[in-house]
């Protein structure tokens, strides 16, 4: 069974594994999804689930949303995101993370990461830098574009500064820690992308072994 | 943050005494050696205090044979037993670090001595 589960990133924290040993731990929000659309291979030409979560104002929700909400018989909903899955689930249904998950998984999970603006190389790609004394007065810049008669054009993939972050971004192989299905709470050794309060989806790890 | 807070409080060891700076302690410890699993005791003046929540250490610091042996300790580990305050020490800063160039008589902690009821 694919495991799939929608949250919000609460922040990090510590944990202590079997051995005692501290490890980073990453706190994700939970609530209940709820399922509002069955996607099948007659209608749509694959498998997947459509789930939401996020309570808001059904103002705030445009028509075919509204509509497909009304169809699965549940409130509006703030995010809806759609999963792969082989398995059919029954309109309107609440997922818990603690049907899903349980401690020990390995997952993939996925976020918008922080955005860093317009970044120079240095923290865009990791370049080195110059040498901050000593009359270099070569600091933090990019250096060469390449060669100059041949090929007499700047190649193609050049590392250049530019806009950073606030892209979607997967850390995979994480592993389960801690799965509360009353509170809503599951926390994931290390760390994954976003802010805190961000959207993030948690699957099963495609690596998984 | 509520969450986080929340999943701290449930593994936070409340039962250990409040151990504050410049305390002299011996800690039990849980070393696992193979399958056999034995208590060792590091005693020392704790030094420093730092972080918060369920990440919090200390600092314990002693003098074994001449050289500084300094242990920074999870307070809220699993692997610790028991936390056992020999005295408590009467000091007027948060980080101890001054006693690192101190040896002798001058890297003491001069007891606190707080009133019987």
């Amino acid at each position: 069974m694919s495991k799939f589960m929608l949250g919000k990133k609460a922040g990090m924290t510590q944990m202590f594994d079997e051995n005692g040993l501290a490890i980073p731990a990453t706190v994700i929000e939970c609530g209940p999804m709820v399922v509002i659309q069955n996607k099948t291979e007659q209608t749509d030409g694959y498998k997947a689930v459509k789930v939401a979560v996020g309570d808001i104002r059904i103002k705030l929700v445009n028509k075919p949303d509204k509509g497909q909400f009304e169809k699965a018989g549940v409130s509006a909903k703030r995010h809806v995101r759609e999963f792969r899955s082989e398995d059919s689930f029954s309109l309107g249904q609440e997922i818990k993370v603690s049907d899903m998950f349980i401690v020990g998984d390995h997952v993939d999970v996925s976020g918008v990461s922080k955005g860093k603006g317009f970044a120079g190389n240095i923290k865009r790609h990791g370049q080195k830098g110059g040498p901050g004394g000593h009359g270099s007065m070569y600091h933090r810049r990019v250096g060469s574009m390449g060669a100059n008669t041949t090929p007499a054009r700047v190649r193609k993939g050049k590392k250049l500064p530019g806009h950073m972050g606030a892209v979607n971004c997967t850390v995979q192989n994480l592993n389960v820690v801690l799965v509360d299905g009353e509170r809503g709470i599951l926390v994931i050794r290390g760390a994954i992308p976003g802010p805190k309060g961000g959207l993030i989806s948690i699957e099963s790890s495609v690596k998984a072994n | 943050m509520d969450l986080v807070r929340a999943i701290e409080q449930d593994n936070l060891r409340n039962s250990f005494p409040e151990v504050g700076v410049g305390d002299y302690v011996k800690m039990h410890l849980k070393i696992k050696e193979g399958a056999r699993e034995r208590i060792q005791i590091f005693e020392g003046y704790v030094i420093a205090r730092k972080g918060g929540g369920l990440s919090e250490t200390m600092t314990v610091r002693r003098v074994s044979y001449g050289v500084g042996v300094e242990r920074i300790l999870p307070v809220h580990s699993p692997r610790i037993d028991k936390i056992e305050i020999v005295r408590k020490g009467r000091v007027r800063r948060a980080k101890l670090y001054y006693l690192r160039d101190r040896v002798g008589k001058s890297a003491k902690i001069t007891e606190k001595l707080t009133r019987h009821h």
